[in-house]
């Protein structure tokens, strides 16, 4: 997401229309960003701000906004961390599970996939684009006490051993729902390796592990940091998971949210952590475009 | 060190690295061997839940988890349930409508975009991926609660007009269009910002009016991102649960919030039925526009940078 931030609008320069006057008049420019200016101010903007003037206000008697200006909310959100820290955990170990499943696997896309490597990729993507929750909810099935929990109970010898409901099964669902964001990055800076490396660096005696040590894995860096920030961000508010997997145990910032908008009808508890939650996120972004500044060099950045 | 230990030292080297070369050939194919199995496993962990569903969709028992035998029955089950049929009719309700405005307005604002100063495009490059990056629950939350305070606001206002605002197909389509018309306004100005200027101007040395110019180049040129555009919505909007079950209103559930009901009552094989057709449906969509994209691309001869756009626009 953010990858693309950065490089629209750079491919947009060279490619500047040179015919000014041509189209009579701005009224016609107007008229064609109008609609589109409306709905992100309408259902964008304002909704956002709304959220923001909320976290300053108060609970009114019987649940919803009272007008105020306080930092209750906020204070109150700090003193509550539970469901960040949760969210953190899980986002922070999922990223990383992503990346441990993902390197090999795009390593062998982007270098032993031969000609097949198209069909490869799509078999990639089909699933990703399809319902996430009908995906989400076959692995009830697969998990389930039917399936691989009583098997693993029956080699452990646990007895009534149980995987949905804990923080495992959300951890399956997230490396299963947001590999692919992981694998395309990666994917992409490993395929422009220069091969030649790989070779000179056996050539000079360098085993395996040296290799990807020193020239695998420096230039998979980018891609690893871009696939992190594509996976970490969403995962941070992530809410369909927990809600299926988690049994409403596992409670992370966007099952928070719910709880506090519908049934405590807290809103501007609830617009305290969702401000939270957007400042994470940009936070984390910033981060990520001042790490990838500093490492200019490489061209990641034109990848997503 | 004493000299002796040099010479040792180099061939203690010199001999690993020839059993390295002895050997190599079967380290190169186990290590072969292991990336490839790795792979199969991913490919299995992809689609395993996929399978479980269409599986169990020919289940005999009325149980999701419990195998007893083949049977279609179930398909019948889903295709007569009028739940069913209200859901589905919601949903196309909802993704036609959606993927032809976000279509529409999306293109619009591309073609827009390309001639106003360069402070209003940072400006959309902002809300753009504002749009995208900002979690759907939390849009969805922010979505919500400013129409129930708009209608608060407004209905008593509309009360002696007999309308009555309230949450509706027309809600949810509204919140769709927004993430949907980030996703298009990406994909065309993508194949915009890789079109061939030189034709535009062609046409323009050739007299043509700027209205034709557009109809027989411009829009030509870009069909291919807008139709894959107009698919994508059609199904990000025919899938999305998160957004459309904080919008929704009395009798608008749609297809994702009727799946969701049954996720939470007991998933059963009629439940895998729909789910199974939605599959198949959205599988169709899809495949139908990766290829109209990869046909684009290989065009263009660029990568698909369009596909990683969509990518990155999911959930």
């Amino acid at each position: 997401m953010t990858t693309i931030a950065e490089t629209a609008p750079a491919a947009q320069e060279p490619s500047e229309p040179k015919e000014p006057g041509r189209w009579k008049g701005g009224l016609l420019t107007f008229l064609l960003i109008l609609p589109a200016s409306f709905w992100y101010f309408v259902l964008l903007l304002v909704p956002l701000a709304i959220v923001v003037i909320f976290s300053f206000g108060t609970r009114a008697p019987n649940g919803g906004y009272a007008p105020d200006f306080t930092f209750k909310n906020y204070i109150d959100a700090i003193q509550a961390p539970d469901p960040f820290f949760v969210s953190l955990r899980l986002a922070f170990l999922g990223t990383l599970l992503c990346v441990f499943v993902g390197l090999p696997f795009a390593y062998f896309l982007a270098t032993r996939a031969g000609n097949r490597k198209g069909l490869l990729i799509l078999l990639i993507v089909i699933p990703f684009w399809t319902s996430f929750l009908i995906r989400a909810y076959a692995w009830l099935t697969i998990l389930g006490p039917r399936f691989l929990a009583d098997w693993i109970g029956s080699i452990t010898g646990i007895e009534d051993f149980r995987i949905l409901g804990s923080e495992a099964a959300i951890l399956v669902g997230i490396v299963y729902g947001y590999l692919p964001l992981m694998i395309f990055p990666l994917f992409v800076s490993l395929e422009r390796m220069d091969r030649s490396l790989v070779e000179a660096s056996k050539d000079l005696g360098a085993g395996r592990w040296a290799t990807f040590r020193q020239i695998t894995f420096p230039i998979a860096l980018p891609g690893i940091i871009t696939g992190s920030i594509l996976v970490f961000i969403p995962l941070m508010g992530e809410y369909v998971i927990p809600a299926i997997l988690g049994y409403g145990r596992v409670y992370l910032v966007g099952n928070a949210l719910v709880t506090d908008f519908l049934d405590a009808r807290n809103w501007p508890g609830g617009s305290a952590q969702a401000v939270g939650l957007i400042l994470v996120m940009f936070l984390t972004i910033t981060f990520y475009m001042w790490t990838l500044n500093r490492g200019r060099k490489t061209r990641q950045m034109n990848v997503l | 060190m004493s000299s002796p230990a040099i010479p040792a030292e180099t061939t203690v080297a010199a001999s690993g690295q020839g059993r390295t070369r002895g050997s190599r050939f079967d380290v190169d194919r186990l290590v072969d061997l292991g990336f490839r199995g790795q792979a199969t496993l991913v490919y299995l962990f992809l689609y395993l839940p996929i399978l479980v569903v269409v599986i169990f969709s020919f289940n005999a028992n009325s149980l999701a988890t419990i195998w007893t035998g083949f049977d279609m029955k179930w398909y019948g089950v889903a295709l007569s349930d009028p739940v069913v049929h209200r859901a589905l009719q919601n949903s196309f309700i909802v993704a036609i409508f959606t993927a032809t405005i976000a279509t529409t307005i999306g293109t619009m604002a591309a073609l827009g975009l390309q001639r106003v100063p360069r402070g209003i495009r940072v400006v959309y490059d902002a809300l753009t991926y504002v749009s995208i990056i900002i979690p759907e629950i939390v849009i969805a939350l922010a979505t919500l609660v400013f129409f129930a305070q708009t209608f608060d606001l407004l209905n008593p206002i509309l009360s002696g007009t007999g309308v009555k605002l309230n949450f509706g197909h027309p809600t949810i389509i509204a919140a769709h269009v927004l993430f949907n018309l980030s996703l298009v306004l990406l994909l065309v100005r993508a194949r915009l910002s890789g079109m061939d200027r030189t034709q535009v101007e062609a046409s323009y040395d050739l007299y043509a009016t700027p209205w034709r110019t557009f109809r027989q180049v411009t829009l030509p040129a870009l069909l291919p991102a807008i139709v894959a555009g107009f698919l994508l919505a059609f199904t990000f909007s025919f899938d999305d649960y998160v957004i459309t079950s904080f919008v929704s209103g009395p009798g608008s559930s749609t297809l994702p919030l009727f799946i969701f009901g049954q996720i939470k009552r007991g998933v059963t094989p009629e439940t895998n039925a729909v789910a199974t057709m939605i599959l198949l449906f959205t599988i169709g969509i899809l495949l139908f526009g990766q290829l109209l994209l990869a046909w684009t691309a290989r065009r263009r001869g660029g990568s698909g940078d369009s596909m990683a756009a969509i990518v990155a626009q999911q959930r």
